[in-house]
């Protein structure tokens, strides 16, 4: 009897799988399900050039302006030119590229690329903003805010003009003025696994031509670039990593650093340079030497705040240990 | 302090690297006076005196782990490396980028051997930070142009057909910084956005099948990641069916949360920005996406102004690993050259090693196994005289393609692409056994 118990689900689902022929995911019963349609939705996001997927709205270069002071600014620059955090998004576009559609100054090799000089698809600016910003709370926008900000950044780019209003309506004939709209290629071999290589060379053995000139050397002034390469080397085998004992007083401020870098606190704090937040050498210039200084600064960190180094908060760290807390703002003091 | 020697071979001073004071005996070719004076030398720093001449005092005095007890069974419960082997880490590279949450780490390629990537010094590229996502809570839909969208869990797409495969994976921008001029010093810096790992999941093909894909018009999958940056990349039909793999495990565990635990896109020979992590969306359409990382950034700058969109295959591409930029070398004598080469068009049929900067080449020994766009090692036997010598390796694929020279990548595409170059690496070799990052053709 317990034998014939045994037997009766599978022969069940053998049944059911048979009889769903025509279903999707017939080969694979029991594996997935049908997605709802607000399911779909929900993350049914992107927008191709052809602007399919492009939710209807519109945002003026007026509102625009509001949300880049405070969402954007900090990290982008008020122009939308800083190269600070991320590189710059505006510039080095011109009236005569909007006519031919092609950035002269990418030719130009003292030219910094911007986002707006690189840019020939409208969509991919209205996806990038939309998914991914602002950096450190992406998905936050609001779909008129995105319109907004796409339009104020083409504002400032000289593209449209500051009582223009944005939307799915106008966006086609936007995309019409983009300064590099002509300016890429597919034409070339990296596409496809089968693509024709553009460059060649030749597999000689023996003799072969060559100028055997020292083009370019590592220099010698730029030995501690990249820290002390003797601890980035095994111990043992054939070679060792050449020493400089410049950077070794560095390695010894690791353990700290990694802490910050752990906690997230270099992701708006350089050590001698401000990002979003001041700069750990401007915290320490300011505060060392204080009175109780340490468990100060211990306490502001982990609530938080603003006004001291600017309008932008800082947000509060309550999850930080007190022995870690300690030794970062020690760390920051050191600085 | 005085060095301190050993049989035939520099020992690393207690700080676990050679003191200005060795290093500049090296360089000033004293090799030869501390390998003889090694005796005295060790007799002096011994604890226990051993009579001069009588041998090394590694093997003469046994050392503490010959004569006691060790540690017991899983005093570790996650095994983890020697603590000797702590100068092998993932490092940035100072100035690349501003802020470390969209920034690279690099793989130390210069200490690795093989050609599995240990898994925690897998290269990190992330551009909105990394998360450890609860794996009960992903979610992959496949939608677009299916006969039926479809939802999947973990526990889902665990029960499907699974594969494992061993393939490479590159950043499209590694050895960016060296277009115009060497920029970097060491190996990790030049090449370390490569990493290759054995992958176990499900073949994209599978999945677009159970859904019913539109055969007719689905042209282009779109692969879009769960993470705030939602990173997104077009993969066109035919690559979509034919190797790319939706993956859950690398090297016998799950993926590691920075390689986009629990789930991530497998783009064989496609540059790395494509295999997007933390997975959750396949879209199916009849047009390429236009994204962020496919039109505007990873995009390659032609000498006329032209920016090459869409552009994914890694090209044929090989390195010496060791010797390598910023080592020494600690003696005259037999050295085996080893090193790394890929393509992501298919196999490496062929590695060549130049040791005089390019003028006269041998045929390095390959290691099996040698798979489809996956790393494979290369070993070449190499007696150095003392003489200066500049190395360089050459790698050929099966499609015939032989890996250029710099300035055969700059003719045809100048020098501010940034992405794809695959140029033939040189190492220069001083007298003093220096070995420097050089660009020679």
């Amino acid at each position: 009897m317990p034998r014939f118990i045994d037997w009766a689900p599978v022969f069940t689902g053998v049944v059911l799988s048979l009889s769903t022929p025509a279903q999707a995911g017939a080969p694979f019963p029991g594996v997935g399900r049908a997605a709802t349609p607000a399911e779909i939705r929900a993350w049914d996001i992107d927008v191709r050039p052809d602007f399919k997927g492009l939710p209807r709205g519109s945002g003026s270069v007026a509102k625009g302006e509001k949300v880049w002071d405070t969402r954007c600014a900090s990290c982008h620059g008020t122009f939308g030119e800083s190269n600070e955090v991320f590189t710059p998004l505006v510039g080095g576009t011109t009236r005569a590229d909007i006519e031919t559609g092609r950035v002269a100054a990418l030719t130009r090799p003292d030219v910094t690329r911007t986002t707006l000089m690189k840019l020939a698809s409208l969509s991919t600016l209205w996806d990038y903003v939309n998914r991914a910003m602002p950096w450190d709370a992406p998905k936050s926008l609001t779909t008129e805010e995105v319109y907004a900000v796409v339009a104020y950044l083409l504002y400032l780019g000289d593209i449209l003009p500051a009582d223009f209003v944005l939307s799915d309506r106008n966006i086609g004939e936007v995309q019409k003025l983009l300064p590099n709209r002509n300016g890429t290629t597919r034409e070339h071999g990296l596409w496809d696994v089968r693509g024709k290589p553009d460059v060649k060379n030749t597999a000689c053995m023996r003799d072969c031509e060559t100028h055997v000139t020292m083009a370019s050397v590592f220099p010698d002034r730029a030995r501690g670039s990249h820290g002390d390469l003797a601890q980035q080397n095994r111990l043992v085998g054939p070679v060792r990593g050449n020493g400089d004992t410049a950077a070794s007083t560095a390695a010894s401020r690791d353990t700290s650093a990694e802490l910050a870098k752990r906690n997230g606190c270099l992701a708006c704090h350089g050590v001698d340079k401000r990002i979003v937040g001041p700069a750990f050498r401007d915290i320490s210039a300011k505060y060392k030497g204080e009175r109780d200084v340490v468990n100060q600064l211990v306490a502001k960190m982990k609530q938080g705040g603003s006004g001291v180094w600017g309008s932008l908060p800082m947000p509060p760290q309550p999850g930080l240990a007190e022995a870690d807390a300690q030794s970062l703002i020690r760390w920051v003091l050191a600085q | 302090m005085s060095p301190v020697v050993r049989a035939g071979r520099l020992r690393g001073a207690p700080e676990h690297f050679l003191d200005a004071g060795q290093i500049a005996d090296v360089q000033s070719g004293r090799r030869e006076f501390l390998r003889s004076a090694f005796v005295a030398a060790a007799a002096a720093a011994a604890t226990k005196a051993t009579a001069a001449g009588a041998g090394d005092p590694a093997i003469l005095e046994l050392p503490e782990h010959s004569k006691a007890l060790g540690q017991p069974v899983a005093a570790r419960g996650y095994g983890l490396p020697s603590q000797f082997e702590k100068n092998l880490q993932r490092r940035e590279s100072p100035g690349l980028t501003r802020v470390s949450g969209a920034s690279v780490s690099f793989t130390p390629l210069q200490g690795l051997f093989g050609i599995i990537t240990p898994s925690g010094l897998h290269f990190e590229r992330h551009h909105q930070g990394w998360w450890d996502v609860d794996p009960n809570r992903h979610r992959l839909m496949v939608m677009g142009l299916v006969r039926q969208a479809r939802v999947y869990t973990m526990d889902d797409l665990m029960r499907l057909p699974a594969v494992s495969r061993m393939h490479f994976i590159e950043c499209g921008a590694n050895t960016g910084m060296e277009w115009g001029n060497v920029a970097v010093p060491t190996v990790q810096y030049t090449h370390g956005m490569l990493s290759c790992c054995e992958f176990t999941g499900v073949l994209l093909s599978t999945l677009l099948d159970h859904c019913g894909f539109d055969r007719a018009r689905g042209k282009y999958v779109l692969a879009e990641g769960a993470d705030g940056s939602g990173m997104t990349r077009t993969i066109a039909i035919d690559r979509a069916l034919d190797d790319v793999m939706v993956a859950w495990a690398m090297n016998g565990e799950m993926l590691r949360p920075e390689n986009g635990y629990p789930l991530r896109l497998v783009a064989p020979g496609m540059q790395g920005v494509s295999w997007v992590k933390w997975l959750r969306r396949i879209k199916v359409g009849d047009q390429p996406f236009g994204a962020k990382d496919e039109v505007l950034h990873y995009v390659d700058l032609m000498p006329d102004g032209k920016l090459r969109q869409y552009a994914s295959i890694q090209e044929c591409k090989s390195v010496i690993t060791s010797p390598s930029g910023g080592q020494t070398l600690l003696d005259k004598g037999s050295y085996n050259v080893t090193g790394l080469a890929w393509s992501g068009r298919g196999r490496v049929k062929r590695v060549d090693v130049s040791f005089d900067g390019g003028r006269n080449w041998r045929t390095a020994r390959i290691e099996p196994p040698v798979l489809s766009k996956c790393l494979v090692r290369f070993n070449i036997a190499w007696q150095w005289d003392g003489g200066p010598a500049i190395l360089q390796s050459r790698a050929i694929d099966d499609t015939g393609y032989v890996q250029p020279k710099i300035n055969q990548l700059r003719e045809v595409r100048g020098t501010r692409s940034v992405y794809h170059n695959n140029a033939i690496q040189s190492w220069k070799v001083d007298p003093s056994g220096e070995v420097t990052n050089a660009q020679v053709y």
